[in-house]
């Protein structure tokens, strides 16, 4: 379980335009690229002093890879992080205000507390 | 020695801006009320007339990321610039620019150490809504100098709500030892119940009126013993997710000090969580002159 690497995709892709429309037009390639790319990149460092063994697994590439904000809960991603990123995503794509905000919160309506453990 | 001329507790709602902003059909229903109540609360900051702004907040995984997340943080810097990308695109916030009391941030750092608290300091701070929303509510014109502390209620492992209480306390006493006359407000935002990135979220009020009942009356009437009793980093997950932003409201209290009545209190209840505006006068202050 790689909790942090998870979170580490969503805050970068949240803070770079560019990356979040690649991230809404091709999930699986983008995961595909970050991971091989950027998941060793320390962010306070130069690309060359990188680290050498951050990987997702299956299920955590799979959540990315189908932007399944449900299973990313159920991993225990930071929730303010994968609301943050989803609503740049989709809010877009939906007519009422807070429509995709509400659409999320009953995708997990199926949860109770105690939620998923967000510590890394 | 500094005065503390006003305490100044509040939540932090993103959404401000843009519903006090925005007109015709976009303008939201709630807003009129709103702006009414916003206007009312900025002037118990005008009234205390200050030259100094020691702001509390909370870096929203926006500069502070977990290979280097800092528990309480003080910028010392001579300018900061503020609001980000992300704020930008969901919440319309526009960017800031702000002096920086340079010499008081030095001061609470080193002081602060010295009592006990091994604070993180950022001589390059862009500073967040949890900043600017204050700003943009009670100082729009920011025009004040200001001291930004910012605190841990994010990335677990968090400092237990004891400690934020007591920064509070520290704070307070090390602005009134702070030599010089100017006039300082501490003003500090967090959360009543909130949930974010879960089921209870945008609900038509906060997750948990109930809580958001007791911890308004807790913060009105100073009820540090009662809330301490309360409320643990552990009991914090009940009434919504992200409801840690609650402990800034308690260090906000640990300012104002035990059982120090709010001399001026106010919310109103929106949809996805309550909005909730306290100021506390200082003894011999002369905003509570003014507002008699």
């Amino acid at each position: 379980m790689s909790k942090y690497l998870l979170d580490k995709f969503l805050y970068t892709v949240d803070r770079d335009p560019e990356l979040v429309e690649r991230y809404r037009e091709d999930p699986r390639g983008t995961v595909r690229w970050w991971e091989a790319e950027r998941a060793n990149v320390i962010v306070n460092l130069p690309e060359m002093e990188r680290s050498t063994w951050l990987k997702f697994t299956d299920a955590e590439r799979e959540a990315l890879a189908n932007h399944d904000y449900v299973k990313l809960f159920e991993l225990g991603a930071h929730h303010f992080l994968t609301l943050t990123l989803f609503i740049a995503l989709f809010e877009r794509d939906y007519d009422e205000p807070l429509a995709f905000q509400k659409e999320f919160a009953s995708k997990l309506s199926h949860w109770s507390l105690p939620y998923p453990d967000i510590s890394t | 020695m500094a005065q503390v001329v006003a305490v100044i507790a509040s939540t932090h709602h993103p959404f401000y801006y843009r519903a006090s902003t925005s007109t015709g059909d976009d303008r939201p229903p709630f807003a009129d009320e709103w702006v009414a109540k916003i206007e009312r609360f900025r002037e118990t900051l005008t009234r205390a007339n200050p030259d100094v702004l020691v702001m509390v907040g909370s870096d929203h995984f926006h500069q502070f990321w977990l290979d280097n997340m800092p528990q309480f943080l003080i910028g010392k810097a001579p300018f900061y610039d503020a609001n980000y990308y992300n704020e930008e695109r969901e919440f319309g916030l526009p960017r800031m620019f702000l002096k920086g009391q340079e010499d008081l941030s030095a001061y609470l750092l080193r002081e602060g150490m010295d009592a006990g608290f091994d604070l993180a300091f950022s001589n390059e701070l862009r500073i967040d809504h949890s900043i600017t929303c204050p700003l943009i509510t009670l100082r729009p014109q920011a025009d004040l100098p200001i001291v930004p502390v910012y605190t841990n209620i994010f990335a677990p492992p968090l400092p237990r709500p004891g400690r934020f209480v007591q920064l509070g306390k520290t704070i307070r006493q090390l602005v009134e030892s702070w030599p010089g006359d100017a006039r300082v407000a501490i003003i500090g935002t967090g959360h009543l119940s909130l949930e974010l990135g879960g089921p209870r979220q945008f609900g038509p009020h906060g997750p948990d009126p109930e809580f958001d009942r007791k911890a308004v009356e807790w913060i009105a009437s100073g009820d540090l013993e009662s809330a301490l009793a309360e409320v643990s980093l552990d009991s914090l997950w009940l009434p919504g997710n992200a409801t840690h932003g609650f402990m800034d409201f308690m260090l906000m209290m640990g300012v104002a000090g035990e059982n120090a009545k709010a001399d001026y209190t106010d919310s109103l209840d929106l949809f996805h969580t309550m909005e909730a505006y306290f100021t506390w006068y200082p003894r011999g202050g002369a905003g509570r002159e003014e507002l008699a």
